[in-house]
């Protein structure tokens, strides 16, 4: 059996899916979309059912791909839990009856219902029961409660005897209205004291303000706990269990020959150098686990939690009137600050997008201008020695091209780009079940997608290097690389190896002794120039063949530019 | 200048704070559906929370949602003010 969760967006629907799952959780898309959903699985009696947790969506006339994936799921579905917003019945309602109107069998779960009594909303749920015709179960997602209820009522779902159906969305909203006459009442109540800081939180100057102190707040975090897992958990694991396991095996290989130079790399000074020795189980677990992996876990961490207290549409409203200028609207900030994690989720997200203009214009300006996580932890490793001052020229710089290009991408693509139109949903406290989970899946995702391509890149370079194609390649680069950035024509192969992994190309400067200015360089040219290979498929995916290849030109262009300005200035 | 009860003007000129009634929403259907989902539409009382410089966004309540709307589709929103406030722009 298939059941899916459904609702508006902002409805508690994952805190409730995860009291429903419990552990096995798997995210998927959609197929033939970029549309993410997660999955798990619920104990029935004797029977495992399908649990879908279906993208949010205020209607089943879809007006984006989100909701588009929404409806087609409702047609492969067995039974639907409709998550209702307790606090919003009004708006929550209107879908619960084009879903009536669908003849699934349906149970109402009534959510946030530990809110209503402090926002002085009563709801008579018997009566709401006997109005639609379908089961309906308070519950709280958050805290679990009411959940055994909803499973304990799961078989008594139903489609309500002759259930009607509305000539139009008028007659369907009146009726919606007559509903909510009969089963809420509303007394009066106190402004609660965080509705205050939501109302400051889109305010002109105090949002401004907010929006500063969370960024800044964001920022010190994500340094803060990925530092500490560093000098805390990997850091000592390598220095302390993995070194001496690796000395082992390089003793019993002879210290030297082919297969200690793949596995073990280079011993620089008889000892095993993390950064430079370049070999499989050395450099190559070394970079993505112990000095990407922590600052991953560190910034979706606070993602998640700026994600579930309902901050990022309230940036997306003080951002509004700049993003317009790039060509974007507001809600292009959430697709952006994504991209700062990895590039491939933060191009995907382009999809909330209305706009061909728009998706362009936010997928070519994430791929140029936004590091990744795995990136940024190594610039700050690397270039972070030389001093802070430098890490900000490489962040500036990338700031710089980011607002110039969409200021000309805004003038010259063709194509209109639509005002924000979002709801901001109330301040909630985190769930930290959900917080969690998501943490799991993205942690576990980078895991299993980004080792294998970091280990195939070392490979890679390691016969590269064996054959000597690189000593080939350096001298037809030489012109771009020696004249126009000031780079040593030994950094083509990390340039190269860029289109792999940006953080092991990364791993690869370090050795070459570069000075603080050609680190600045190289790293922005890194940043900015053409996407790891899994930003490269996705970009390709979404923009298609042709706005790819203009994608690709402008990047080309604007790294050639930026790099020889800054040789020029610094 | 002051705003009477029962003048309609649009959300766009509407004072933070202030509520109101809402009358129409003039633009093409798209967008009259896209505001009906979100729970605005003829008749919703609604209350303007705050706007944005430079003609930014402006924040709008219906019951308990915060909906932020684009300032071209506020002055498509024409609302019945509720009660005497002074009016600023």
């Amino acid at each position: 059996m298939r059941i899916l969760l459904m609702g508006n967006p902002n409805v508690g629907k994952s805190a409730l899916f995860s009291r429903l799952t419990g552990t096995h959780i798997i995210a998927s898309n959609y197929p033939g979309t970029t549309v993410g959903f997660t999955k798990g699985y619920l104990r029935l009696g004797e029977e495992r059912a399908e649990l879908i947790d279906v993208p949010g969506t205020y209607t089943l006339e879809p007006s984006s791909k989100a909701e588009e994936v929404a409806v087609q799921m409702l047609r492969d579905g067995d039974l639907v839990i409709n998550v209702v917003d307790a606090t919003n019945l009004e708006r929550n309602l209107n879908l619960t009856l084009q879903l009536l109107e669908r003849q699934i069998p349906l149970i109402v779960a009534l959510n946030m219902w530990d809110d209503t009594r402090h926002r002085g909303i009563n709801i008579d749920v018997a009566k709401l029961e006997e109005l639609l015709g379908v089961p309906v179960v308070p519950t709280v997602g958050v805290t679990g409660q009411g959940i055994k209820e909803l499973v304990k009522r799961l078989p008594e779902a139903k489609v309500p005897k002759n259930a009607p159906t509305y000539a139009n969305n008028d007659e369907r909203w009146t009726r919606v209205g007559d509903i909510v006459r009969q089963v809420q009442s509303l007394s009066h109540r106190h402004h609660r004291w965080y509705e205050n800081l939501e109302d400051a939180s889109s305010h002109p100057v105090w949002g401004v303000v907010i929006a500063l102190l969370v960024l800044f707040a964001t920022f010190w975090f994500v340094r803060f706990v990925g530092e500490g897992i560093i000098s805390y958990v990997t850091g000592p694991f390598f220095q302390g269990l993995w070194t001496p396991l690796l000395m082992k095996l390089s003793l019993a290989l002879g210290g030297g020959g082919f297969w200690h130079n793949v596995l073990i790399g280079e011993l620089i000074g008889g000892e095993i150098n993390y950064s430079q020795s370049f070999g499989l189980l050395s450099t190559g677990l070394y970079i993505p686990l112990a000095a990407v992996l922590p600052y991953i876990i560190s910034f979706y961490l606070a993602l998640g939690i700026l994600e579930d207290v309902g901050y990022l549409p309230r940036l997306a409203v003080l951002m509004d009137t700049i993003m317009h200028r790039l060509g974007l609207h507001g809600y292009a900030i959430i697709p952006t600050i994504l991209g700062f994690g990895c590039n491939v989720p933060g191009i995907m997200a382009t999809r909330i997008l209305e706009s061909r203009k728009q998706r362009f214009i936010a997928a070519t300006l994430i791929s140029i201008g936004v590091p990744c996580a795995a990136l940024q932890a190594m610039i700050i490793g690397v270039v972070g020695k030389e001093g802070p001052g430098y890490v900000a020229m490489v962040y500036g710089s990338l700031f710089i091209s980011w607002v110039i290009i969409g200021l000309i991408l805004n003038r010259t693509v063709k194509g209109f780009n639509p005002e924000l139109l979002v709801e901001i949903p109330p301040y909630r406290w985190p769930p930290w079940r959900v917080i969690g989970e998501k943490l799991w899946l993205r942690v576990s995702g980078f895991i299993k997608e980004a080792l294998p391509i970091v280990l195939g890149a070392v490979l890679v370079v390691n016969i590269l290097y064996t054959l000597r194609v690189f000593n080939a390649l350096a001298d037809i680069a030489a012109p771009v690389l020696t004249g126009l950035w000031g780079l040593p024509k030994e950094s083509v192969v990390a340039i190269l190896v860029g289109f792999l992994r940006k953080d092991v190309a990364m791993g690869m400067l370090a050795p070459l002794t570069l000075t603080a200015k050609q680190l600045v360089i190289s790293s922005t040219v890194l940043a900015m120039f053409f996407p790891c290979v899994a930003t490269f498929v996705v970009l390709a995916r979404e923009l298609g063949a042709r706005d790819l290849f203009k994608s690709i030109g402008i990047m080309i262009v604007a790294v050639l530019i930026m790099g020889s300005l800054q040789n020029l200035v610094l | 200048m002051t705003t009477h009860q029962g003048e309609q003007l649009t959300l766009a000129e509407m004072r933070s704070g202030q509520s109101g009634t809402v009358i129409e929403v003039l633009g093409g259907h798209g967008l009259v559906r896209r505001l009906e989902a979100l729970g605005i539409r003829p008749g919703k009382k609604v209350t303007k929370i705050s706007s944005t410089l430079f003609h930014g966004p402006v924040v709008l309540k219906a019951d308990n949602t915060q909906v932020a709307v684009g300032f071209g589709m506020a002055k498509k929103i024409i609302v019945q003010a509720d009660k005497y406030l002074p009016r600023t722009s």
